[in-house]
């Protein structure tokens, strides 16, 4: 079609929508922001009769990456170590993906704009390609990577399990509460401008590196639908901002947002990234410095900011303290050691970290060696079963974690942890942040406002709470993460296959009993309880190096 | 800001990963759960899951099923997730529903892109074989009122009823079926315009504005824009879909569509508005497969059934007299073609007929007429 053709049929099709007058279309979804003084924006177009067949021809290109793997034994060269990390992955992402689908009535809702709510059609239906697509994958990944198991289960494992949960946040967090908080805030101004750019683009880089070529394929292709959803976001954004009554619950939604996705997607990504590469040259960028790349110089630097002469308050302390923790307080590393401490209760296998790995994180890291090093060597020297317990369960010098009641990562910055009573229950949160999302911002009341419309946070936010008191060894066969053997487990803290003697079973984990930090925390009398809490700070929970022990 | 930071290298790595024989492909060692190569949370309706199965059931996932934590956000006043009293129809397993057309990713764009590309080169061959030439003025008006009208009621079907109930189903099943059916009527609605256009630029007498007050003004349409107006007020998602797609397609969508439509324009000379109707008709069996297949299970649930369908009589009562009103104000348009080959009487009959059949189904009975 010609430019002119072009605008003509844009113009065309902007005649579809009418004002009613004998009903209106029912509002399911509230919100507290205010557009009735917005001037409209638009975001960009996209007809359908040329839509369809533009995605169609990136799926064809898709569906010959997939023949031509397979063809060329693709899975011969592939990593373990990374696609026992798409157990998890893959495990989530369809999820969220699918949830951007169900956000969209949300914001259609909320928006008075028929272009928007074109733009934001158009995005539910990309978001159905996404969703099935990585489901897709992941089937061609069970059907020809040498470990099924774990693959076998996905959504059962995504279900039910504390890694799961932490990832599944990021999909209700669009489609729950106030719908601009939810469907234009987290999902499309913080998620998908930025966040999108380490899932899809940082990590299919990894994959490349790792001999998997599919997923760079795949995610790719889910990528260069996401210019379209940013601009849809960005139009909202541009109508929110010209109410002044807006402002104040923008700043809160981005403070919330942005440190909600920075607590989920680096803690997942990050180790992914890091924990999950065989390749360990130097010069390969390191997730903190593609974190720095693409979310602190492209996305806060360069979109983020030039908001704020529109009156749009920016959590630059946030943005900040994030980095620090990335950098500084070494949260993927935490994330990962934590990841590789639960093993037991995970379904898929975690690689041990070599002398190689240590060297390059070093390298990378400055100080990783002597907070991490030595536990690593113990996880190895754990890796088999007969003589000892899973490294969880032996003396290590590790304490495990109080969980997050917010993001549901553990706080695993120990000096950060912060103990409140909050409806009536003692709660730990990695993070002032975290704190202040549960117990002011998801509340009927900010600053002093009416928020009728904000969400809450639900449900057993602590796994371990489910399993409290019970035997290691039931709690993984009632989650279903035990091979078609009846005994051995999904989960193991090596990569060996080949010795049946190296593979735990139910019976190497019977006898362990389980416990909840959140319900010991409850027990507490007051004087325990800050006894307890400023330990916690204190404790660098470090493991002394083998030399010693 | 106190962290030392580091700046990424502006150019790329002077290296590159070297791939390594690694042996991760299957079959290559024995071990327990080796062969374990399918998706097994789910049963599926046959022997071996479709894809269709393994890339939709549980990807929404449902505390009834495996999800053990619950909802981790909430509305203010209502849980968060997927709650079942989004309608008051009952299930006693949502899960059960499969959609029969099994659309996916793959599906989707096939499919809509053979639509779409039989469309333009439709329009493109009428256009070079000069087809509009033989159009008397009264049918060129008949499009341009009628036809243009019609898509304004596609496309708030599509914007207000679907887009907005694909949120609220209880499985993913029935919310992918829903989202599939809302992009057919955007795109349907976006055929319509697009060729409300084509026609502008062909046919000088040809109005392109008219569609616009025909469908706010005209008397012989406010029967239709009120019943698609008060379509997407509804609030319970069921009842939507099942006054949509039950009673006001066949009542009306089918009545001027296939019913009207289809059956003069030959006559009028017009060979090419067909091919475009004919599309949206195929779009609206393809989600008829999935409208009748949901509400056969929910009038067929053991438990629930006779409830349900209690529930969906008095939803005939509320709709279907809605829906005939429109369809009753509509019928002067049936004599302003010159060529008039079928009476509203006739048209309206096999609508109606059509729509017994369906309803039956169900084991529902029409409303009388008052
Ligand atoms: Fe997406
Ligand atoms: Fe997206
Ligand atoms: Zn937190």
């Amino acid at each position: 079609m010609s430019r002119q053709s072009l605008s003509k049929a844009h113009e065309k099709i902007t005649e579809l929508s009418w004002e009613p007058t004998f009903a209106t279309p029912a509002t399911r979804f509230g919100t507290d922001y205010k557009f009735d003084k917005s001037p409209k924006k638009d975001p960009l177009k996209q007809i359908l009769r040329s839509y369809f067949p533009m995605e169609e021809e990136k799926d064809n290109r898709v569906f010959g990456a997939m023949d031509g793997a397979i063809r060329g034994n693709m899975f011969r060269q592939v990593q373990e170590r990374w696609m026992e990390w798409q157990k998890l992955f893959l495990s989530i992402i369809p999820f969220p993906e699918i949830s951007a689908a169900r956000a969209m009535p949300l914001a259609i809702d909320a928006v008075p704009n028929p272009q928007i709510h074109n733009g934001l059609a158009v995005q539910m239906i990309d978001e159905v390609r996404h969703s099935t697509i990585q489901m897709n994958l992941k089937r061609l990944y069970m059907n020809h990577y040498i470990d099924p198991a774990g693959f076998d289960i996905t959504e059962k494992g995504f279900a039910n399990n504390y890694a799961g949960t932490i990832g599944r946040q990021f999909g209700e967090g669009f489609i729950t509460g106030d719908a601009i908080t939810a469907a234009n805030v987290y999902l499309t101004l913080v998620a998908e401008t930025a966040f999108t750019n380490t899932l899809f683009v940082a990590m299919p880089s990894e994959a490349a590196a790792n001999g998997d070529y599919l997923l760079p394929t795949v995610f790719h292709s889910v990528q260069s639908d996401e210019s379209r959803h940013i601009s849809n976001g960005y139009s909202i954004l541009l109508m929110a901002l010209a109410d002044e009554d807006n402002r104040q619950l923008l700043e809160r939604d981005l403070r919330y947002a942005w440190w909600n996705n920075h607590c989920v997607v680096d803690a997942a990504i990050g180790t992914f990234i890091e924990y999950g590469t065989k390749d360990r040259r130097k010069d390969r960028d390191s997730y903190a410095e593609m974190w720095r790349r693409w979310i602190y110089d492209d996305y806060y630097r360069s979109y983020l900011m030039p908001l704020e002469k529109y009156g749009l308050v920016i959590p630059h302390d946030l943005v900040e303290e994030a980095w620090d923790r990335i950098y500084n307080k070494h949260y993927v590393h935490r994330v990962a050691q934590f990841f590789a401490t639960g093993w037991p209760v995970n379904y898929w296998r975690i690689d041990a970290m070599t002398d190689k790995d240590f060297e390059w994180f070093e390298h990378k890291y400055p100080g990783w060696y002597d907070q991490f090093g030595a536990w690593w060597e113990a996880y190895s020297r754990l890796a088999y079963p007969g003589k000892n317990k899973p490294i969880a369960f032996e003396n290590v010098g590790y304490e495990y974690p109080h969980r997050c009641w917010t993001c549901m990562v553990p706080a695993l910055i120990r000096e950060d942890l912060v103990v409140e009573k909050v409806d009536n229950q003692w709660r730990t949160y990695c993070s002032e942040t975290c704190y202040w999302t549960d117990a002011v911002a998801f509340r009927p009341e900010y600053q002093g406002r009416e928020t009728p419309s904000m969400g809450r946070l639900t449900g057993d936010r602590e796994w371990e709470t489910l399993h409290h008191g019970r035997d290691l060894a039931d709690i993984i066969s009632d989650l279903g993460y035990v091979r078609d053997d009846g005994k051995t487990l999904i989960p193991q803290p090596h990569l060996d296959l080949s010795d049946p003697k190296k593979l735990w079973t139910l019976d190497d984990v019977r006898g362990i009993e389980f416990g909840s930090p959140n319900v010991t925390l409850n027990n507490m009398t007051e004087s325990e309880r800050e006894a307890f809490a400023s330990s916690y700070r204190s404790n660098p929970n470090r493991t002394p190096s083998t030399a010693k022990v | 800001m106190n962290a030392p930071v580091k700046q990424a290298p502006a150019k790329a790595p002077q290296s590159f990963p070297k791939p390594e024989f690694t042996g991760a492909e299957a079959g290559m060692q024995t071990f327990p759960s080796s062969t374990s190569r399918s998706y097994n949370y789910f049963k599926p309706q046959k022997m071996r899951a479709t894809v269709y199965e393994d890339v939709t059931i549980d990807v929404q996932p449902d505390p009834e099923r495996h999800l053990s934590q619950g909802w981790l956000y909430g509305f203010a006043k209502s849980p968060g997730g997927y709650p079942q009293d989004w309608t008051v129809l009952k299930s006693g397993n949502w899960h059960a529903f499969l959609d029969p057309n099994e659309e996916w990713e793959q599906t989707i764009y096939r499919n809509n892109s053979n639509i779409v590309r039989q469309i333009e080169l439709n329009l493109q061959n009428a256009k070079e074989a000069g087809a509009y030439a033989h159009w008397s003025p009264t049918w060129i008006r008949f499009v341009a009122d009628n036809v243009g009208a019609w898509m304004h009621a596609e496309h708030g079907l599509g914007m207000h009823v679907f887009v907005s109930a694909q949120r609220s189903a209880p499985t993913n099943m029935i919310n992918n079926a829903v989202c599939v059916n809302s992009v057919h009527r955007l795109r349907f609605a976006q055929d319509l315009a697009l060729y409300n256009l084509d026609l502008s630029e062909s046919i000088e007498a040809f109005d392109g504005k008219a569609h616009k007050d025909v469908w706010k003004s005209s008397p012989f349409w406010q029967g239709v824009r009120e019943n698609v107006e008060r379509l997407t007020a509804i609030g319970d998602w069921a009842e939507a879909i099942f006054a949509t797609n039950v009673v006001f397609e066949p009542l009306v969508g089918v009545l001027f569509r296939s019913d009207l439509l289809m059956q003069i324009a030959a006559r009028n000379g017009d060979y090419i508005t067909p091919t475009l109707i004919g599309a949206g008709e195929n779009d609206y069996n393809r989600d008829l497969r999935y409208t009748r297949a949901l509400f056969s299970l929910l009038a067929n649930d053991a438990e629930y059934g006779e409830a349900n369908r209690a529930v969906m009589q008095s939803w005939l009562d509320k709709w279907v007299p809605v829906s005939r009103h429109a369809a009753v104000e509509l019928q002067p348009i049936w004599s302003q073609p010159s060529e008039r080959t079928i009476t509203f009487a006739e048209s309206f009959a096999a609508a109606t007929a059509d729509f017994n059949t369906l309803i039956a189904d169900f084991g529902l009975t029409s409303p009388k007429e008052k």
